[in-house]
């Protein structure tokens, strides 16, 4: 590719400067439906048959799991509310994408935990071994399929999505349902309730009965430590004194997002902000600020990382002068823990660039935008210290210092399949503490 | 065990997939405004779509829309994909498998048609000869001198290729073609 030499300038809007001195009436957007978008008319409404089917499928599983996603939160809070009714009614196990959670209840009976790349043993490996899977607004995405080619290799498959270019695209299904979440879902619970169906009980013991072996292999374990806050208990402590409040979570991008999603149980939808597959650092911050604007009662806090938060940490300044207080927990591991994660793993330990020597010192930091710096560096100061930052009505930096050589399990390695995961017991400790040699060191 | 195509009013009840490589005609619908012909193009090359042949003109001037039509190839599930996200651009207002459709009406294909220019330069019996098989073509001649002939002709494109093939040892020194343009048979509409 070539262009003409001198400088490349890239702008997404331009609005000439007759344009922008011109003056007119403002016309708001019209609720008119005829004046809506002339060429975006998605189908809401499901094709009955289809629907029908769908529940008699279910009813004949003998393995079935529920796989959701954002597709769930974003047709709204009755498409939620539909869902659980459904796992009521049917009896069936339930995982969600990182977008979908809090679509169903954390503390949910029925719950399998998060799916996919860092999601939970049980969750892939019901995934794997299901017979029939009900994809639920979602969209197949690589960090959920792992290797395609052995994805859930025995079950059919039903999806239900708005959009149907989803269809096929990477995942070839059995029964497609194009329609909105919450419509489709209407008719399903109807169906079912009024065919009577039943899920099969029998087939439904011995695969709970599976799935709570799958979960007996904890998968989400780690080490505790008694004198190094481990980023996985953070999270926990973080959840088990903020779980009664209004609470709204962000994250950036990075394992502090994962350990979020593993450790936070989210129990309502649209409490959770996370940039998903766009894997947007910078998105934690604003999107807190955003939340805290609309919720002045709540309590909204971004789980960061310390290298994410740097990206948008001019945006202290917004909060502070809208007095909007935010919390920002940056789980500081001096480390893009994530990229450290993948050198380590699939780069045969050779760090490149991913160790910060030179971090702000945070508490200054939140000082000199007119906020409020904590910090903490043992396990035993960490509920005063977070109890102390709820309180405070400011905004806050709050540097928790943690383990800076943790990694993200479980974890299934890019181009394996679900029933290959890397658990965090076969995950050899001391490995991963020595990881860096004196001579590494100095080299990162 | 997938079954597939999601336009159908039921999709349980449609056959396997197949995986054979089929040729398809695409007709859109779509605002006729700057860029737009980039974006569906865009689309295609961004996904290693094939284009075999691309046509568009504005169609409805009042309503300032054109008409694109695409033939295309892929097995069923990519031409499948390919309508999909051609729908899920903003200018584009409609996007119909007239391939599909056709077979639905148990019809072979859509109608189609090609126009193209070919120029032909000889003597002698070649020259004869390319005027004897324009003829059979029913292509018209609408330029001349003694050296060349431009025939103008109309038709399925597999006829347009014949013709250009038969030139070649007459002459042949260029070739100018319109694309598909192509609608259902039959009284209905888009
Ligand atoms: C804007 C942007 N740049 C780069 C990346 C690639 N990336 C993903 S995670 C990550 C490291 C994040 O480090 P940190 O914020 O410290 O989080 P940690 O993994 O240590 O929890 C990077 C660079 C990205 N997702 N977004």
């Amino acid at each position: 590719m070539s262009r003409p030499p001198g400088a490349l300038v890239l702008s997404l809007f331009d609005i000439p400067k007759d344009v922008q001195f011109a003056t007119g009436t403002y016309q708001g957007p019209t609720p008119n439906p005829a004046a809506a978008h002339k060429s975006y008319r998605p189908q809401v409404k499901g094709d009955a048959a289809s629907i029908r089917k769908a529940a008699e499928m279910m009813a004949a599983a003998k393995r079935p799991v529920l796989y959701t996603g954002g597709g769930v939160i974003n047709s709204g809070p009755q498409a939620c509310q539909l869902l659980r009714e459904l796992v009521q009614l049917t009896g069936f196990p339930i995982t969600s994408t990182l977008m979908g959670l809090g679509a169903y209840p954390a503390s949910g009976e029925n719950w399998l935990g998060m799916l996919g790349m860092h999601g939970t043993y049980e969750a892939n490996m019901a995934m794997h071994d299901c017979d029939l899977m009900v994809c639920i607004g979602a969209r197949f995405d690589d960090r959920i399929t792992g290797r395609t080619d052995a994805f859930s290799p025995n079950s059919r498959k039903i999806h239900i999505d708005i959009d149907p270019s989803s269809i096929n695209k990477t995942i070839n299904v059995d029964l497609p349902i194009i329609g909105d979440v919450g419509h489709v879902l209407e008719d399903l619970v109807r169906i079912w309730r009024s065919s009577s169906l039943k899920s099969g009980e029998a087939a439904a013991k011995s695969w709970h009965a599976q799935i709570d072996a799958w979960r007996a292999r904890n998968s989400l374990a780690y080490k505790p430590n008694q004198d190094i806050i481990m980023p996985q208990y953070a999270v926990q402590r973080l959840y088990e004194l903020t779980k009664h409040r209004k609470t709204y979570i962000s994250t950036e991008v990075g394992q502090h997002q994962m350990w979020a999603a593993q450790f936070y149980g989210f129990e309502e939808p649209n409490r959770w902000l996370t940039s998903g597959g766009l894997g947007t650092m910078g998105y934690g911050l604003p999107a807190a600020i955003g939340a805290q604007a609309a919720h002045r009662d709540a309590l909204c806090i971004d789980i960061a990382g310390d290298a994410s938060i740097l990206m948008n940490i001019q945006e202290m300044s917004t909060a502070v002068q809208f007095g909007l207080p935010v919390k920002v927990f940056i789980l500081n591991n001096q480390y893009m823990g994530m990229v450290r994660q993948w050198q380590q793993l699939l780069h045969g330990n050779r760090l490149s660039h991913s160790y910060t020597d030179s971090l702000p010192d945070f508490v200054k930091l939140a000082d000199a935008y007119g906020g409020v710096g904590l910090r903490v560096d043992k396990p035993h100061d960490l509920d005063d210290a977070i109890e102390e930052m709820i309180a405070v009505d400011k905004p806050v930096l709050f540097d928790c210092r943690v383990a800076n050589l943790a990694n993200c399990f479980p974890m299934i390695p890019s181009g394996k399949a679900h029933n290959e995961m890397l658990l965090p017991d076969e995950a050899n400790d001391e490995a991963v503490a020595n990881a860096i040699s004196a001579e590494g060191k100095s080299l990162v | 065990m997938n079954a597939q195509n999601v336009d159908a009013p039921s999709a349980y009840f449609l056959a396997e997939v197949s995986n054979e490589i089929e040729t398809h005609t695409l007709s859109l619908l779509v605002d006729n405004e700057p860029g737009v012909l980039a974006r569906v193009i865009g689309l295609f090359s961004g996904r290693g779509y094939n284009i075999d042949s691309l046509t568009v003109s504005e169609t409805e001037h009042e309503k300032h829309l054109s008409r694109i039509t695409i033939v295309t190839t892929g097995t069923p599930m990519i031409i499948e994909q390919i309508r999909h996200q051609l729908d899920r651009l903003v200018p584009v207002h409609r996007v119909t498998d007239l391939t599909v459709r056709a077979r639905r009406a148990n019809q072979d294909k859509p109608l189609e048609r090609e126009l193209a220019l070919i120029k032909v330069v000889g003597d002698g019996d070649k020259r004869l000869e390319a005027l004897r098989l324009g003829d059979a073509f029913r292509a018209t001649v609408i330029d001349a001198t003694t050296d060349h002939f431009v025939f103008e002709i109309t038709g399925r494109t597999s006829k347009i290729e014949q013709f250009i093939a038969i030139m070649k040892p007459l002459g042949l020194v260029e070739v100018s073609r319109t694309g598909v343009a192509a609608v259902q048979r039959g009284p209905e509409g888009l």
